[in-house]
């Protein structure tokens, strides 16, 4: 409360002189008025007597500015409105030049059983692994800080190269940083007997979703 | 004291808040402009304001006297800016990408007319950037004490028109390489500077010239010997950062000039 009253007084004009009008170099100027009547001029006195009497079905001023003002208000804001979401619409491209989220990996029987393919890795992100009964698409992004991990055939081990964390071939980690496994993609036989992987279905093990049937491609 | 007060309505006990609180203090450091002196401590506390003039002739804003055409290009300088800002998200200058890019942006990014507003404007700005020399020159706001900020007004004239001629380059078809031979084409007749201009002759050691095709202004310009990619590059930084750079700091100086030489003119 003390501090209140500290400030009480501080934003007023308290403690300066009063103010004078400010001119640069000279003293305030004496105020120069060009003598003006204190009568009403006859063209006003005329419009002041008698209202023009409008004629009927005529739009008065008032009733003009009644609706136009609403109206052109609302269309001044919505023309804005409309220009900003516009713009911030303009920021999310409708194609993008990216490599697509799915694609198709060649026919089952060019894998080898045992064997993790590293060919799709550059172009989609994906290593594709041939176990004995199936097929599963590991995504090339650790779990850590989304470094892409290399595949150790020596070592039989996914490794990252940013903070050396570890995973085994089916995805599971096992060393260094990673909190959780590699998530795997959706994959199935495509209509013409081809493998497709899609990225955009992912399935990740703690949430007990590598039991799903897309998430595997039994041979 | 605050109980001998009678009770506030909600609104004005909310403003009272606001207003009291340290982060609108801090931003706005006096009261409202209602006296003279706090409309002085306004102008002069703005960063943006204290370029303008405290004190205006009202004859000075009349549109019949000023056409207000510098007030619009700079206002199409800002929307230059704006939706240049915007572009340089999706364009790639190089000479892979740059043609692409621009169709891309007409056809498939959001809001096509983006690039158009941006050409548009750039067109409207070089006209009003001429009606505003041309009012300033039928007013004789070019005599003293205003000569220094007229020498400004005529940089920033080239200024725009190099921004004009960088932008036009940037779509990278056809009309644009050419016209940019063409127009870089003058840059070879350069007094001393142009390999092929009067005096060039004249910087020679021994047998050898130091102004050739090589190494003379029109090289300079374009980063090589013709309109390839070293000229896309060199012209797009120059559009972007570098004549905008230079044109906003002397549109500083313009204003600020403006406001020293006691306003804009006004009529005889």
């Amino acid at each position: 409360m003390a501090d209140e009253k500290d400030t009480a007084g501080k934003e007023g004009t308290e403690g300066y002189p009063p103010m004078t009008p400010i001119t640069p170099g000279g003293p305030p100027p004496t105020v120069k008025h060009t003598p003006r009547s204190n009568t009403v001029g006859p063209g006003i006195k005329a419009s002041l007597e008698k209202k023009p009497a409008e004629p009927a079905g005529a739009v008065s001023r008032r009733s003009f500015m009644k609706w136009t003002l609403p109206v052109g208000w609302v269309a001044f804001s919505a023309a804005c409105t409309s220009s900003l979401v516009a713009t911030a619409r303009f920021l999310f491209p409708n194609v993008l030049f990216e490599p697509p989220q799915a694609f198709k990996a060649g026919f089952p029987g060019e894998y080898n059983v045992g064997e993790v393919d590293t060919r799709w890795k550059d172009a989609f992100g994906v290593w594709i692994v041939r176990e004995a009964d199936g097929f599963y698409a590991l995504i090339a992004v650790c779990t850590h800080l989304g470094c892409s991990p290399n595949w150790l055939a020596a070592e039989n081990k996914f490794k990252c190269p940013c903070h050396g964390s570890g995973f085994y071939r089916t995805g599971v980690n096992f060393e260094g940083p990673a909190p959780r496994p590699l998530e795997r993609a959706r994959i199935v036989l495509a209509d013409d007997g081809q493998i497709l992987v899609d990225k955009s279905l992912k399935f990740q093990m703690e949430k007990g979703e590598w039991e799903k049937t897309d998430s595997f491609l039994k041979a | 004291m605050a109980t001998a007060k009678p009770p506030q309505p909600f609104l004005s006990r909310t403003w009272e808040y606001i207003t009291d609180t340290q982060i609108w203090r801090s931003i706005f450091r006096h009261g409202m402009p209602s006296t003279n002196r706090n409309r002085v401590l306004v102008v002069m506390t703005n960063v943006f304001l204290h370029l303008h003039p405290v004190k205006i002739r009202k004859s000075g804003i009349r549109l019949k006297f000023t056409w207000c055409m510098g007030g619009l290009t700079f206002f199409l300088f800002l929307v230059e800016t704006f939706t240049g800002l915007l572009l340089m998200f999706y364009y790639r200058p190089t000479v892979a990408y740059a043609y692409m890019d621009i169709i891309d942006l007409a056809e498939q990014v959001p809001l096509g007319i983006m690039r158009e507003i941006h050409r548009w404007g750039a067109h409207a700005m070089v006209i009003t950037v001429w009606l505003h020399m041309f009012r300033v020159f039928m007013t004789g706001s070019y005599k003293p004490p205003r000569e220094f900020n007229w020498n400004v007004g005529v940089i920033l004239l080239v200024l725009t028109l190099l921004l004009s001629f960088t932008g036009y380059l940037l779509p990278w078809d056809q009309l644009a390489i050419w016209a940019i031979t063409v127009g870089s084409n003058m840059a070879r007749a350069t007094p001393l500077l142009g390999h092929e201009g009067p005096g060039a002759q004249l910087l020679v050691l021994g047998d050898v010239p130091m102004v050739h095709a090589g190494s003379d202004a029109r090289f300079a310009l374009l980063g090589g010997r013709f309109v390839g990619e070293g000229a896309l590059l060199r012209f797009y930084v120059l559009h972007c950062v570098g004549i905008p750079l230079v044109a906003g700091i002397l549109m500083a100086v313009h204003f600020w000039r403006v406001r020293k030489d006691g306003g804009i003119s006004g009529p005889v």
